[in-house]
């Protein structure tokens, strides 16, 4: 229990401090799950969930805690911490020092006109761990688009343990990104709990475009019928990166939709690890469930785990899951060549197309535009550069 | 231009080719006939140097220049063009950026500026014209979702856009209907300079009546077993191989 | 229709194999402890080396706990409440086999269909029958021993061909490798051993057919399979157990050794007792089979019909150490009522060029769970490693569960792995269509059913696929309507 120690410390120290600059709603969880968190600790990568990333490890580097001092209040308050799983480490742990909570409220039936967006961008002059918390609430029929992005200003150590509350009203539409662009010596944990409802649209894109160790966990419950849940998302990782996604989908009632697309470059040593679990419950008839997970390796160091689960309990569903793990094919290589395209932009071209895939299906064209192009130039090794870093030269 | 000697090739281990001599001069275009299996794709792989092939002895030398020594792109951005009998999809790279890299990659080896997307565009329209490529294609993948004829359309739009010196027509007559033949065949001839070589490799004499070979070669078993005028293309059509066999004892 | 007539007549008789047979048994005291180890060891007449594996893996055991990971409810087994060793045969001569087999036993192997006489054999089938926790017979030997094959049972291959056994027992199933395996190596009773030299094929089928009998006991089969250089062999495994209110265990290992350019190709059909209709006893069948690709060009294949056994819980894998060696694992696996089966394969690609195939069937029925659970692992040396894997679950009713758990981890660039799977129900256009044509409901969904389970069934023997069909529709019977 070395890693949780000092959290555990920390907690016991600054808890007056918190207590007295956070809203009451959100001070009302947090010695429950000071005593989740004390009593189970990190998991273990014996924890199926955990299997691919060692999380003690991460926590384990003293990072000063961040207790930026906002009180904020919030109309959902009755909402918080009730959709995410408070039985996690990693939540608890999120519960216990996160100060203000990031709330985004779409009204019955409104429509904001223009995506919203929040921007995480870590700066400072000293290793930082940042406890973010977000509430996004769709009430019935309302529609948004949400765009989270994570950047970082400053060449330091910094890990994040973010925690995303989704509730989505029955008849609501969200487009919901999440874009990371940070460097290598950022870790970030990401917790994202969604309970959808009846008749609703969720869409979710997740993109890692440069990082250093990324862990995002994805939960989705299907609580409403004829709801349609899309998780798409692509990583391209090199050097040492490590990027784990981990979904669930909760089929808990009939008629729904869900679809996955995960698609990873990997190269040099980065590790990926996708593992997608479609749970169809007892009774949750007619659910159709695609699952596919299609990785490049370009190197022999990289390496990909990948895990797709179907756990079904109702007969009369249709899913269906792929996942593969290949090389660039040979014959389209040698087309190019054939055309006077050098190696490696031919090799540049079809990574660039594996990894659009997933982009080309984001409806906002601004965003998606912006996207292309910043594929390009991650692949093209533009933006992965870092200073003094032996790897990089 | 070209000039072959004594080429011997193989793949995985096994011999196709058993001593290929060959000379094309500027401006002459040569027929290559053979049964299946002769060796003639493995040939015009070997020319533009794929890399399952192995050349086990021989020489190929292109303008002066040792052929063997050279990378796929570089033979391609010297300029040989190879039109593949079975053009490959790539799906999710687009037509114009697929084409963009390629004619860029060409400009630059002949010492020319990148084209900018605006004059690069323009070039794609006109050169669309000549074999009649219907423009949604153009905005598609590489040959993902085009039909047999398109995908032999496309070859010869994209040799319209890197106007090679030395192009290899590999059985670009199969799986056309008359019509299609036509247009790609007369693109051909409306590209052609007059100092442009070309190795046609086909079965049937239709193409030859448009592309007027100058010279008709004869592959069996990894060797040239006969050569003569464009009049021995109309006479294997008629004949068949089997007398040729017996001619030269095989 | 003749045929359909006839499957439902097999239908009707539901767990045929439910009998018990009189003959007097030995039977052990229950418990587990080094001295039970010691016993048995000592009525086997064992030398001292394979009483030191024994306990050093008895040893282990104790500090081991009982794996949770599967998707399975297991029952809480009491290790002390098993017999770990049951004869059945007469007391018999030092060599530790009876001179005359008990006519009950004869009579018993009859009834199962496996003749234990050789001249009524199946043709081209040799059988080792394993009663319990002893070899009673192993047919056809001496027609075998003309080519060199050896084929007998492991505690005579013990003592006459010491030095084979001691080399490869334990080389590809160490006794760590999980907690099933170390009760295994402690306290195996019997089971068959092939070696089959350079450059033999063996001309007949082998089999060795496992029966539980006694009451309270356990049962801990060992087979070891050690295939030389450019031999070939085909060998068959079958399973059955009397019916029994209380859950009865079944811990074996299978191991197999291919040399270069060596065949072997495994076909087991498990028809252990799988319980009653409300899940009342059957057999805990706890597995754990593995082959070792040793050669460069060598093939092995599993090929497997479950049908019973309470609990299921059996991973036939492959270790592709040879440069181009082969694995192929083909499997049906059928649960109905409560039972519950998790199983796959795992296929660890260390060798260059090496390619597995994976095509597994899952049918489940009534409450029970079936689940595939796979693991394809290429190792960073595995240039160009190929796999291809298809798992398609079919559910027959809407209280069964059927699951997919595939495991991927690669480490090579060159290496392509691809996994698909699929789950779906017998269509309502299909059944209407056989009912429209005059086929009942459940003749239809044994048509649809075998008709699923082909591309496994086919890699069957011939005589194995017959029993593997009637099997499928036994076991499914009430499945529908």
């Amino acid at each position: 229990m070395m890693s949780e120690k000092q959290y555990i410390e920390f907690y016991q120290e600054e808890r007056a401090e918190i207590f007295a600059h956070s809203p009451q709603w959100m001070n009302a969880h947090r010695d429950e799950a000071f005593r989740t968190f004390s009593a189970a600790g990190f998991p273990s990568r014996k924890v199926e969930r955990y299997r691919y990333t060692d999380v003690a490890k991460d926590f384990a580097p003293n990072y000063g805690i961040n207790t930026a001092l906002r009180p904020t209040d919030a109309p959902e308050q009755a909402l918080y911490n009730t959709i995410a799983d408070g039985s996690d480490a990693l939540v608890a742990l999120n519960t216990m020092f996160a100060m203000e909570c990031q709330t985004v409220h779409i009204g019955r039936g409104e429509r904001p006109q223009h995506p919203i967006q929040i921007v995480n961008t870590l700066r400072g002059e000293h290793p930082e761990m940042v406890c973010r918390r977000i509430l996004i609430v769709l009430e019935e029929n309302a529609e948004a688009d949400v765009i989270i992005i994570d950047r970082a200003a400053s060449k330091q150590r910094f890990l994040t343990n973010q925690v995303v509350e989704v509730q989505c009203g029955d008849g609501s539409h969200l487009n919901l990104y999440e874009i990371e662009e940070t460097h290598l010596l950022c870790t970030r944990y990401s917790s994202m709990f969604m309970r959808v409802g009846a008749n609703c649209s969720v869409h979710h894109t997740s993109l890692t475009l440069f990082n250093g160790h990324t862990r995002n966990r994805c939960d989705v419950q299907l609580t409403g019928e004829h709801s349609e849940v899309v998780l798409n998302g692509c990583v391209i990782a090199d050097k040492m990166q490590h990027v784990d996604n981990n979904t669930v989908i909760d089929h808990q009632v009939a008629h729904c939709d869900s679809r996955q697309l995960y698609k990873y470059v990997l190269d040099d040593s980065a590790v990926g690890a996708f593992a997608g679990r479609i749970l169809v419950r007892p009774g949750a008839q007619h659910t159709t469930s695609q699952e596919t997970n299609a990785n490049l390796c370009a190197t022999r160091t990289a390496r990909m785990y990948t895990q797709p689960m179907l756990e079904i309990y109702a007969d009369d569903v249709k899913c269906s899951h792929g996942s593969t793990v290949g090389q660039m094919n040979e014959d389209a290589l040698f087309y190019m060549r054939q055309r006077g395209i050098s190696e490696r932009e031919a090799r540049l071209l079809l990574k660039s197309a594996f990894i659009t895939e997933v982009i080309e299906h984001i409806p906002l064209s601004s965003l998606r535009d912006r996207l292309l192009i910043l594929v390009d130039r991650r692949l093209k090794g533009e933006l992965s550069k870092c200073e003094g870093c032996k790897m990089c030269e | 231009m070209l000039e072959i000697n004594n080429l011997h090739a193989s793949i995985g281990g096994k011999e196709i080719l058993k001593g290929i001599n060959l000379t094309i001069a500027d401006g002459e275009i040569h027929a290559v006939m053979g049964t299946n299996g002769a060796g003639k794709s493995t040939l015009s792989n070997v020319i533009v140097g794929h890399p399952a092939y192995e050349v086990t002895e021989g020489s190929i030398t292109f303008n002066g220049q040792d052929l063997l020594a050279m990378s796929t792109e570089q033979r391609a951005n010297a300029g040989i063009f190879l039109s593949f009998q079975a053009p490959t999809e790539i799906p999710g790279v687009s037509m114009t950026n697929f084409m963009r890299a390629a004619v860029n990659a060409r400009r630059a080896a002949l010492g020319a500026e990148a084209l900018s997307a605006g004059e690069f565009l323009k070039l794609m329209r006109e050169k669309r014209k000549i074999v009649e490529l219907d423009a949604k294609l153009t905005s598609r993948s590489v040959n993902e979702g085009f039909s047999g004829g398109e995908k032999k359309r496309n070859e010869i739009f994209q040799m319209a856009m890197l106007e090679p010196t030395f192009c290899i027509l590999d059985e670009t007559d199969s799986g056309l209907d008359v019509d299609a033949l036509r247009i790609v065949a007369e693109g051909f001839n409306k590209l052609r300079k007059p100092e442009t070589s070309a190795i046609v490799i086909t079965h049937y004499q239709r193409l030859l009546d448009y592309l007027h070979p100058n010279v008709v070669h004869v592959l069996i078993d990894g060797r040239i077993v006969k050569t003569a005028g464009p009049e021995l293309a109309a006479e294997i059509e008629q004949k068949g191989f089997d007398w040729i066999k017996e001619e030269v004892g095989l | 229709m003749a045929e359909n007539a006839f499957l439902k007549e097999v239908a009707e008789k539901k767990y045929a194999y439910g009998f018990e047979t009189q003959v007097e048994t030995e039977i052990l005291d229950k418990g587990l402890s080094e001295d039970v180890v010691r016993m048995i060891s000592g009525k086997k007449g064992e030398p001292e080396w394979l009483l030191n594996f024994r306990l050093e893996a008895y040893r282990y055991w104790q500090t081991q706990e009982q794996p949770s990971w599967g998707h399975l409810t297991l029952p809480d087994i009491d290790y002390q409440a098993i017999s770990y060793y049951a004869d059945p045969t007469k007391k018999a001569a030092d060599d530790g086999k009876p001179k005359e087999i008990d006519p009950e036993l004869m009579k018993a192997f009859d009834k199962l269909g496996i003749p234990l006489e050789e001249r009524m054999a199946l043709s081209g089938t040799a059988v080792d029958a394993v009663m319990d926790s002893v070899s009673v017979k192993t047919t056809f030997r001496d027609k075998l021993a003309e080519q060199g094959i050896i084929f007998c049972s492991i505690s005579e291959a013990v003592k006459q061909h010491p030095d084979l056994v001691r080399e490869y027992l334990g080389s590809v199933v160490p006794y760590r490798d999980n907690y099933f395996a170390a009760l295994n190596s402690a306290v195996f009773s019997d089971g068959s051993f092939v070696y089959i030299p350079k450059g033999v094929r063996c001309p007949m089928e082998l089999s060795t057919y496992f029966r539980i009998n006694a009451r309270g006991t356990g049962q801990f089969e060992r087979t070891l399979i050690v295939c030389d250089d450019d031999a070939y062999v085909s060998y068959l495994e079958g399973c059955t157990a009397p019916m029994r209110d209380e859950n009865q265990l079944h811990a074996a290992i299978v191991e197999i050794v291919v040399g270069t350019r060596a065949e072997v190709k495994y076909s087991t059909v498990q028809n252990w007792y799988p319980g009653d209709a409300e899940g009342k006893g059957g057999v805990l069948n706890l597995v754990t089979k593995r082959g070792l690709l040793k050669g460069d060009d060598s093939r092995l294949s599993w090929t497997q019909v479950e049908t019973g056994s309470a609990v299921t819980w059996k991973y036939p894998s492959c270790v592709l150490q040879g440069n181009r060696s082969q694995a192929e694992f083909y499997s049906v696996a059928v649960t109905n009522n409560f039972q519950q089966a998790d199983t796959g394969t795992k296929m660890i690609h260390l060798g260059r060029d090496t390619r597995s195939t994976i095509i597994s069937k899952g049918i489940s029925a009534g409450r029970s769970q079936n689940s595939y659970r796979g693991l394809v692992k290429v190792g960073k040396n595995a240039d160009r490693a190929r796999n291809y894997s298809s798992c398609d679950s079919l559910l027959l009713g809407s209280k069964c569960g059927a699951h997919t758990f595939p495991y991927m981890d690669v480490q090579n660039d060159s290496a392509v792995v691809e996994h698909e799977a699929t789950t779906s129900k017998i269509s309502e256009d299909q059944l209407f269509y056989c009912n429209q044509r005059g086929i009942s409901t459940e003749d239809a969904v044994g048509l649809i059913v075998n008709g699923y389970a082909k591309d496994v069934l086919n890699k069957l023997p011939m005589e194995f696929a017959v029993e593997a069909q009637k099997l499928l529709n036994v076991s499914l019977e009430g499945a529908v309507g």
